[in-house]
């Protein structure tokens, strides 16, 4: 099942001259890297060439990774009709590198663009019109990146004297809980647990 | 004469509005009563689910999945539960396969039936919903029967169905099925040939199969637009591949090819329907893996075994890892192609779980679709996209 897809991805490796950086089938899926200055580049060649002919763009979307240098991955999937095949397409960038808007390509992803945006912070250049889409108007932040709390920063709550909705700093009944279900017994945690010295001494 | 400058109009349609299905707000430029611009403002309805699901275990997630699209929640559960199973290496038992695909037509069914008759409502006409909410509430029912929920069922869990079905539910399944083909072919006698309904919908937003590409369209819309393209058939998953049903396709692409679609696709739902009941007469076994890391023990070995007790607590509470990888893996759910990408760090919570939605794209086409038509030709527009903000806004 994977020969096909592996024969797909070294036919993109060679025709595209060095745009693709990495390559790879994993459960019946092909992956593809690339750097963000030749990404339109790949696209459009993965969208006309007469092997790939993926002319639908399923989903854009972002990957936050905090710990890398580039902590944003940008992940294209793309569907070729003709050939019944799907293809992923990974662009690494952080806050500061834009990556071009692939909207000139495939129609649909403004708004998918709009969302990564919206949720990670990525930026796209020559974007016809790169605003927030899900979340509030005038909304500070990017919620969907790891260090961006779960209960969020602020809430909104009707002010009956004022006659209008205030933003007040969130305040929790509780602290957030979030448990470890790590388990130590299975030897994820290096460190000694209390009471527990003696395990690693012996 | 000098010349005489017009000036376009801005106008607010919703958030609040019977035609916009739910809270969409458009922002919309008129020339007199043609559209110019229309700008769809969503996310009213956003709840961050992709957030959550980072936050909880991968059971645990389950219930996002019915909140998304609310009118058809069983296929996008079955599209979750698909991609975990994807990641864990397993499949679901055969008689389990058997009842998700019976569930999932169910919930085509559920979803085309409100779909259709309220876009004839947005047209005009008030009788359809009235006839089809009455069948949409006995296949609830159903629901309930299986899982103890009308619509949040939770029921599609990785690794097959949560329970078995009920004892009688095929034969009162035979039953129903027999009676709604008159009622459908009833509703479609209403519409088919009803003349106001013809005007406000033939040559209405037609988009043509490149668009509908473009655009990234899915399920019904991009058949309407000509492409034979469903999931099922050409990456089938459960045991689509054993059903015998054809893919209607329409012509013009406009609002009534979309809504003829739609309609025949209800008569090809019931047709696996029945062949899912005879398998399921035959086929017997269990309804979810055997695995007592991944599946809870059943309440009376609770009662009686340690072990059992022991692995219970542990699922509910710390759930099962699921080994690091990435996977996108979508199904033909009523609206169209409904995806999860879903990238898993070892650990037993989701590390990104991105939900692809067929009504985003859908939306997002919708001033392709209204331009140069007048206001009334948008919400027909709107109803014949089948959107629901559960999912677009997430």
């Amino acid at each position: 099942m994977d020969e096909p897809l592996k024969q797909l991805g070294d036919h993109v490796v060679q025709a595209t001259a060095g745009a693709v950086t990495g390559c790879s089938v994993r459960l019946g899926e092909l992956m593809l890297e690339c750097e963000p200055n030749r990404l339109i580049a790949l696209l459009t060649f993965l969208r006309d060439d007469p092997k790939c002919l993926f002319k639908q763009l399923i989903d854009i979307c972002g990957v936050d990774w905090p710990e890398r240098e580039k902590r944003f991955d940008v992940v294209y999937n793309l569907l070729s009709l003709k050939n019944n095949l799907r293809v992923r397409v990974k662009v690494p960038t952080d806050e500061a590198t834009p990556v071009p808007s692939s909207a000139p390509v495939y129609s649909a992803a403004g708004w998918f663009e709009r969302e990564t945006y919206d949720l990670y912070g990525v930026w796209f250049s020559d974007h016809p019109d790169l605003r927030r889409i899900l979340t509030d108007y005038g909304f500070e932040g990017h919620p969907l990146r790891k260090d961006f709390p779960l209960t969020g920063f602020v809430e909104l709550r009707w002010d009956d004297v004022q006659k209008r909705v205030v933003y007040e700093p969130v305040k929790l009944a509780q602290e957030f809980r979030r448990f470890d279900f790590l388990s130590p017994w299975e030897g994820a945690i290096e460190r000694a647990l209390p009471g527990d010295e003696k395990a690693k001494t012996s | 004469m000098s010349d005489v400058e017009i000036k376009t109009l801005t106008m607010n349609f919703g958030p609040q509005h019977p035609a916009a299905h739910g809270v969409l707000r458009l922002v919309v430029e008129m020339d007199g009563e043609i559209v110019e611009r229309c700008d769809p403002h969503i996310g009213l309805l956003h709840r961050g689910t992709e957030k959550l699901i980072e936050y909880k275990s991968y059971l645990q997630a389950v219930p996002y999945f019915d909140r998304l699209d609310y009118v058809s929640p069983m296929c996008q559960e079955h599209a979750f539960a698909l991609a975990v199973e994807k990641l864990l290496g397993i499949t679901a038992p055969e008689r389990g396969q058997y009842i998700r695909v019976l569930f999932s037509e169910i919930t085509r069914i559920l979803n085309h039936l409100l779909n259709v008759t309220t876009f004839a409502m947005d047209t005009g006409a008030l009788t359809p919903p009235l006839w089809g909410f009455e069948q949409r509430e006995l296949l609830m029912e159903y629901y309930e029967q299986v899982s103890g929920s009308r619509m949040h069922a939770a029921y599609f869990r990785p690794g097959g169905v949560h329970q078995d079905l009920p004892d009688g539910m095929l034969d009162s399944m035979d039953g129903w099925i027999k009676q709604f083909i008159p009622v459908l072919k009833d509703i479609e006698k209403l519409l088919n040939d009803n003349r106001i309904f013809r005007q406000r919908t033939v040559d209405i937003g037609v988009v043509s199969a490149e668009q509908a590409l473009d655009w990234g369209f899915s399920g019904p819309l991009i058949r309407a637009s000509g492409i034979p393209w469903d999931l099922r058939k050409s990456q089938p998953y459960d045991v689509y591949d054993r059903m015998d049903f054809d893919i209607p396709l329409g012509k013009t692409g406009d609002c009534f090819a979309r809504y003829l679609v739609r309609i025949e696709e209800m008569y090809q739902s019931v047709r696996i329907m029945e062949q899912c009941i005879v398998a399921l007469r035959k086929v017997g076994g269990p309804v979810r893996v055997d695995d007592r890391k991944l599946s809870p023990p059943r309440r009376g070995e609770m009662k009686g075994s340690m072990e059992a007790l022991i692995h219970h607590f542990k699922l509910y509470t710390e759930g099962y890892k699921v080994p690091a990888g990435e996977t996108y893996t979508a199904v033909e759910a009523p609206k169209g192609e409904f995806g999860v990408y879903l990238v898993s760090d070892g650990t037993n919570k989701p590390y990104r779980c991105k939900i692809r939605a067929p009504g985003f794209p859908h939306l997002q086409a919708l001033e392709m679709m209204t331009k140069g038509h007048q206001l009334a030709d948008m919400s027909a527009n709107i109803g014949s996209l089948d959107i629901v903000f559960g999912e677009i806004d997430r």
